[in-house]
């Protein structure tokens, strides 16, 4: 390994790294950890600090509580549909954005039509257009087309956007020509070229923004807020903000810190599963 | 080299026409409803709207509520993306020191990117809630009167700290990459010119980090300006008082509790204005080497 | 078995005309070099007989019938790229197969002909590797397999061994030659390297500028080059080229009179390859050759010097009896070797 070593990194200096880094790491993994080891505890022992900092022994009945209905008698609407509503969404956005946006790019990238650049520009300006700037008259046209409190509602206007088509066009330019010149060649047309050829090189690319925009639209905050009033198609995170009083201290904080640590851990799990992809897809895609 | 074509000509308006669609539906036409809504004004009973042309835009412009959440959003968006760019930073430094454990490091550090800034928010409260946070009953024994719900300031804190925290991985991730691309002969140039360790890293490392650091310093201005409407509507609701009401807040505020339409409408054109700028300013210097033919 | 027509083919692009009519009549199984420098349009002509680009004006055919307006998968050639654009997910198998399998060849029938393709260019090991596994010799036999595996009415081959290192390409070329010689499918293949046009070509198409100078045999050419352009480009070191006027009976040129009958009062350029210069006789008229510098390659040498009105000249010499560098040497012509264009057209006389 001595080749990898960055010059004048002493044994010294290496135990210095990873002990900073441990410090590190427990301050940004800390407050994870933190709300597991609440979701263990009864709720007179969160209310009484400083809280240990292990586990207690009331987290299988704290849990066993949670999934067999409290949370449905707290806010009327159980965790498993709340899970239900946020996967939706989450696989949604990530399956209908890939499939639009490449399907796009595709057209931008491996044709020439009229107005074609005209149609890069319309995507492309959707970059600085987010919903937050554009609020009330998009909820107005979501009332207008009676998709409040439907999942068409919570995903269609965050399918489109410009950074999926952006990146799969960026990917696309870089496939040498000649490829789709043998294809043709070999009697490949526009579908048998797409799903043989450019879908198997794409696949890398196609699981690191699966990631991505599965976590974007796992922790969607403002349009959920804005498109549901029922409380059955809540997403976990605005639930999860309904359930909390900080003034008062009703708040059921044992099944609180449960909620919590069930709506944070499954796009935990896809980020350390699938993080091989994630970063190289982050880190290249967006650079 | 001319780049090879498919002759079809209908097929490519097909494949073009979902994301064309869903973007003149949901971007275009709000967006114009936006500009078109930030000159009228609307009558008490929402009966009526005149067109008032720039009035709006000018009363935004010189309420000093308005200005008090520029203020706030600037304060909150430098704070936020220096802390987490700084600490980011560190640790990736000290990531390129180590042989062993760099995959390990890495595994816990990206863990609340996949938290939602609204959870961070309220996990972060959680922990130093006045009357039972663990983190709070510290502050409190050092006699430090620690109540973010009351203090403008200690809200303010509490809010850049969960919002600094949340980002330290999406800048991890960059700064790491960032360091590995710098040529290590470089680094051993400088070290056989006799540079110190510290004086590398500020003469070398750090200006090559230059780009990663100016993107990141735009996308993290981006996420302090948008992504974090989650962080304030769910630890502060933009206060106490107005001390964390920032734009984007506002705008919702304005829009959906107070129902002035055409101050909302207003404020969301000018927001417009600010991400173009951003946008234009990022592609103008960032992304140079994304060709758009 | 086909034979390809090319008919006054030109191409434009926005208006600017790149390709100024190139007619062109291949025999089956006849195999054609096209040659010239980059950018003579060379591989658009190509292109246009694969169907990649589109025919500005006139009428391309392949086995009597006019594919212009045809699709690429129906015109029946198999086309080999420069850089091999092999599918870099799938092994060599699933590479040559793919074009069978999309014309929906029967299992065995695609099994079968891959393995006889396999065998002739010897990938019969390397069936399951991906690209990536291959060298650069043995993706560029991949992609000359599945060409071959199509058995179409033509191969067209765009610069396919120029990614290779010198002796590889020795050998592929080769083995081309072989492969065609076997199979006896009508071949269009696209150089800019003068020894491969030389040596695979049945005939040889010259390409300067969007024009083709010259569609004759590899010998002919050499020998009989239509214009100053084909006998600069054809040949190495490239041929002498020296400014001289027309005498009727004689010519004049750099300040010697040759007893070579010339159109009088003619501007005409005099070409002398190096191989056709000889030290002259004492009574011999010659040019008087100042050798500035010298290769020496084993079996023979080049020598490069001026004459006195400073045009320059290469020679060669035999490599066992060198000249010298600062040597002064008189030269004299081999009078049955001499080729006379005119000046100002560059058309052979």
């Amino acid at each position: 390994m001595a080749e990898h070593e960055m010059i004048g990194t002493s044994r010294q200096s290496r135990i210095m790294a990873h002990f900073l880094l441990v410090i590190g790491v427990i301050v940004v993994a800390f407050p994870i950890w933190y709300v597991f080891v609440a979701s263990t505890h009864p709720l007179q022992q969160i209310l009484r600090p400083p809280l240990p900092l292990l586990p207690g022994a009331e987290g299988p009945s704290n849990y066993a509580r949670a999934l067999s209905g409290d949370i449905g008698r707290i806010g009327g609407v159980g965790v498993d549909r709340l899970l239900l509503n946020t996967a939706v969404v989450a696989f949604g956005i990530a399956v209908g954005k890939i499939v639009i946006s490449m399907a796009s790019a595709y057209a931008i990238v491996f044709f020439r039509f009229p107005l074609r650049m005209v149609c890069f520009w319309m995507i492309f300006i959707t970059l600085m257009l987010p919903v937050e700037v554009r609020i009330l008259p998009t909820y107005k046209v979501m009332v207008d087309l009676h998709l409040i409190d439907t999942y068409a509602g919570l995903i269609l206007p965050l399918v489109a956007s410009a950074t999926g088509t952006l990146l799969f066009r960026q990917f696309f330019m870089t496939i040498p020509n000649e490829l789709m010149e043998a294809a043709r060649v070999d009697g490949a047309g526009p579908w048998r070229f797409f799903k043989d050829i450019l879908l198997p090189l794409s696949a890398t690319n196609i699981a690191a923004l699966f990631v991505i925009l599965f976590i974007y639209g796992w922790t969607q905050y403002l349009w959920p807020l804005l498109v549901t009033n029922s409380n059955s198609m809540n997403t976990i995170v605005i639930a999860l903000r309904k359930m909390i009083s900080f003034a008062d201290a009703d708040t059921p904080w044992d099944l609180v810190m449960v909620t919590c640590v069930l709506a944070i851990l499954p796009p935990i799990l896809v980020v350390v599963l699938m993080q091989r992809w994630f970063v190289k897809g982050l880190v290249e895609t967006e650079k | 080299m001319h780049r090879a074509h498919f002759p079809h000509r209908l097929l490519p308006w097909l494949l073009v026409a979902p994301q064309l669609l869903i973007s003149a539906v949901f971007f275009y036409w709000p967006a114009g409803q936006a500009l078109w809504q930030s000159m009228l004004r609307e009558d008490a009973f929402g009966l009526k709207s005149t067109f008032v042309g720039f009035a709006n835009f000018r009363r935004v412009l010189s309420d000093p509520a308005w200005l008090n959440a520029i203020q706030v959003t600037a304060v909150f968006s430098l704070l936020t993306a220096f802390f987490s760019m700084a600490i980011a930073l560190f640790l990736a430094v000290q990531a390129e020191k180590v042989v062993r454990g760099r995959a390990f490091y890495r595994t816990l550090m990206i863990w609340p990117y996949a938290v939602a800034p609204a959870i961070a928010g309220m996990l972060w409260l959680f922990m130093f809630n006045p009357s039972f946070g663990t983190l709070a009953w510290p502050l409190r024994q050092l006699g430090i009167r620690w109540d973010p719900l009351l203090d403008g300031e200690q809200a303010m804190t509490l809010v850049v700290a969960a919002a600094s925290w949340k980002q330290i991985s999406y800048n991890f991730l960059f700064f790491v990459a960032g360091l590995q691309a710098i040529p290590r002969s470089l680094l051993e140039a400088a070290a056989i010119d006799g540079a110190s360790a510290r004086r590398r890293f500020w003469t070398i490392t750090f200006p090559l980090l230059a780009p990663t650091t100016f993107f990141l310093l735009v996308v993290n201005s981006v996420y302090a300006l948008f992504d974090t409407f989650g962080i304030i509507h769910a630890v502060t609701g933009g206060g106490p008082g107005k001390s964390t009401e920032t734009l984007v807040y506002k705008v919702y505020n304005d829009g959906f509790v107070n129902l002035r339409f055409g101050d909302s409408a207003a404020q969301s054109v000018i927001l417009m204005g600010i991400v173009i700028a951003l946008t234009a300013f990022q592609f103008k210097y960032i992304e140079r080497k994304v060709h758009y033919g | 078995m086909a034979e390809i027509s090319l008919r006054d083919v030109r191409k434009s692009y926005s208006g600017l005309e790149v390709i100024h009519g190139v007619d062109l009549e291949i025999a089956d199984g006849e195999f054609v070099v096209i040659v010239g420098p980059s950018g003579c349009g060379k591989s658009t002509l190509l292109r246009m007989v694969a169907g990649l680009e589109e025919i500005t004006a006139g009428e391309i055919a392949i086995g009597g019938r006019v594919v212009n307006r045809l699709e690429p998968r129906e015109r029946d050639i198999a086309m080999v790229f420069q850089n091999y654009a092999l599918y870099p997910h799938m092994t060599v198998r699933e590479n040559m197969a793919y074009g069978l399998r999309i014309a929906k060849l029967s299992k065995a029938e695609i099994e079968e002909r891959v393995a006889r393709s396999a065998k002739m260019l010897e990938l019969g090991q390397l069936l399951d590797r991906k690209p990536r596994q291959l060298s650069g010799g043995q993706r560029q036999r991949v992609a000359m397999g599945r060409a071959l595996v199509r058995n179409p009415a033509a191969f067209l081959l765009d610069e396919p061994l120029s990614n290779l290192d010198a002796k590889l390409r020795v050998q592929m070329r080769l083995q081309i030659k072989e492969l065609q010689r076997t199979v006896r499918t009508t071949s269009i293949y696209v150089t800019h390297d003068q020894v491969e046009a030389m040596t695979l070509a049945d005939r040889l198409v010259v390409m300067n500028a969007g024009v083709a100078e010259q569609i004759a045999t590899p010998a002919e050419i050499y020998d009989r080059p239509a214009t100053t352009f084909v006998a600069g480009f054809i040949g190495s070191p490239a041929m002498n080229m020296l400014p001289a006027r027309g005498l009727g009976d004689a010519l004049e040129v750099a300040g010697q009179r040759l007893a070579v009958p010339a159109p009088a009062g003619r501007d005409l350029i005099l070409g002398i390859r190096p191989e056709h210069l000889h030290p002259a006789g004492p009574e011999e008229p010659g040019f008087e050759l100042h050798v500035q510098a010298v290769e020496w390659l084993g079996a023979d040498a080049f020598a490069h010097g001026s004459l006195a009105d400073g045009t320059d000249l290469v020679l060669r010499t035999p490599g066992k009896a060198p000249v010298r560098e600062r040597d002064r040497l008189k030269v004299a012509p081999d009078a049955a070797a001499l080729h006379l264009f005119d000046a100002g057209t560059g058309r052979r006389l």
